[in-house]
Parts: C-alpha cells; sequence; structure tokens
C-alpha cells in the first residue's frame, strides 16, 4: 500500500500528518507505543523542514510518502530546495540543550532513535529523505 | 489541539495538559510556564495524564526550565503520563532528568 500526502508549510498541518500516519499505519502489525513512536518520528522530520528550510511559508509545501510493506514500513519526505541532510547534523548532547536553553535538538536525536534506517538524497533542486522502519511478522 | 489548566492549590501548582503538544503549540506550554513561575511557584506537578501526544518542540520546553528550576531551587514533577507518551520520555532519556510519577499522590509525595 502507497499514499502521498501534501502539507504546506505551516505547523498547523502536522495535526493532518498525524491523522494520515495513523490511518496509514491501522494495517500494519505495530502496537500502539511503536505506532505513536514511528508518527512522531515521521512528524519531527516534516516539522524540522517546515520552520527550518522552508521558514514556515504556507505557500511552499513537502510531501510525504507512505509505503506499507509486510515487513518493513517506509515513509519518503520530499522537499525542495535547500536540502537539511539529517545524516549529517550531530545532535547536541542533552547537557547541552539542557545549559543552553534552547528548545531545539531534540527531534533528530529521536528521529534516529526510533528509525531502524534513514537515508537522505538530494539533485540540487529535489530532497528525499528516507526513513525505514521494520515490522514484525504477523 | 492543546488545553493547559492551572489550578492553583496551597504549597503547589498544577498545569493539567489536555491533548497533543506540536510545534504549533509548544509556545504556549512556555508561556504558561512563565506565568506559573512569575507567580513565584515553587512546587509544580504537570499532570500528563489527558495528555496524548508530545513532540521535540514540548519536549524542548521542559528541558529549557531545568537549569532554571535548579538554580531557583523549583521542583517539577509529571505524573500520570500515557505509556505511550512516557516512553518518548524514556527514548531520550528524560525520565533520568525529570522525575515522573505514576500519580497525583506520588507526586505530592515526591515535593514534600
Amino acid at each position: 500500500m502507497s499514499r502521498k500526502l501534501r502539507l504546506y508549510c505551516n505547523t498547523n498541518q502536522l495535526v493532518y500528518l498525524r491523522e494520515f500516519l495513523d490511518s496509514t499505519l491501522q494495517s500494519t502489525t505495530m502496537d500502539e507505543i511503536e505506532k505513536h513512536q514511528v508518527i512522531l518520528a515521521v512528524e519531527e522530520v516534516c516539522a524540522n523542514l517546515i520552520i527550518h528550510s522552508h521558514s514556515c511559508n504556507p505557500s511552499s509545501f513537502i510531501e510525504v510518502k507512505a509505503e506499507i510493506f509486510p515487513d518493513q514500513a517506509i515513509f519518503e519526505i520530499y522537499d525542495f530546495g535547500q536540502g537539511f541532510n539529517i545524516l549529517e547534523y550531530k545532535e547536541p548532547a542533552l547537557s547541552h540543550v539542557i545549559k543552553s536553553k534552547r528548545k531545539g535538538g531534540l527531534g533528530i536525536m529521536l528521529v534516529k532513535k526510533i528509525m531502524d534506517k534513514i537515508e537522505f538524497e538530494s539533485n540540487g533542486k529535489k530532497n528525499t529523505c528516507r526513513l525505514f522502519k521494520n515490522l514484525k511478522s504477523k | 489541539m492543546l488545553n493547559i489548566e492551572h489550578i492553583k492549590q496551597k504549597g503547589y501548582s498544577i498545569l493539567q495538559l489536555s491533548g497533543e503538544v506540536d510545534a504549533s503549540n509548544s509556545v504556549d506550554l512556555d508561556a504558561a510556564f512563565q506565568e506559573i513561575l512569575s507567580e513565584g511557584a515553587k512546587r509544580i506537578l504537570v499532570d500528563g495524564s489527558k495528555l496524548e501526544y508530545i513532540s521535540s518542540a514540548g519536549l524542548g520546553v521542559f528541558m529549557s526550565y531545568l537549569e532554571e528550576f535548579q538554580e531557583k531551587d523549583i521542583q517539577l514533577v509529571i505524573f500520570g503520563l500515557l505509556e505511550k507518551v512516557h516512553q518518548v520520555f524514556v527514548i531520550l532519556g528524560l525520565d533520568k532528568l525529570i522525575t515522573l510519577k505514576p500519580n497525583q499522590e506520588e507526586a505530592l509525595q515526591a515535593i514534600v
């Protein structure tokens, strides 16, 4: 199964992303806790792009494609413009997050802990972040 | 959608969170903490029993106050988190930095 959602770059769209992911993941073997974490990880990547790469400009958009296979869920997140390579991002230590009183820095940490594999590619215009989550067999 | 109710009790304050905290509304959580601090609260309980979701934007709000709370000797306890939300704190190791309790009774014992 494959489904796609276009999200305009406003953080108030994130609630629609969660609804889209929740209904997409209904058909999988994931339990509630696992589903919650996968939704969170995909949202973190999207929120990051919406806020940092697209400065919450509501006329630009990102796209999320969710593909469910028997043994794996794959989420492709596309955006156009200045890419954000999640693999090159060095997440800060927790102690640094506390000291600096910054409210960011935890999102990418969550994505890397929750997902089984992450890929990033860019052709200079279109950027693709691919998140993989292995599924338990039924 | 996030609702925040501030309940003042004798000796402590409760912030009751209902709904979902994400990047669109984490500023509201931040504002609630600002307000509670401006009133001089020293013991803050956060009731998370109706919190369905929290993303890093919301977690970051808690993190950003930890040092100030320590410096000012302010106690913060979060209680009643649903297991799915609790697990998010655990993944990041925040359960080691913030006191989490299963219910209000145990949260109150922790701030005495």
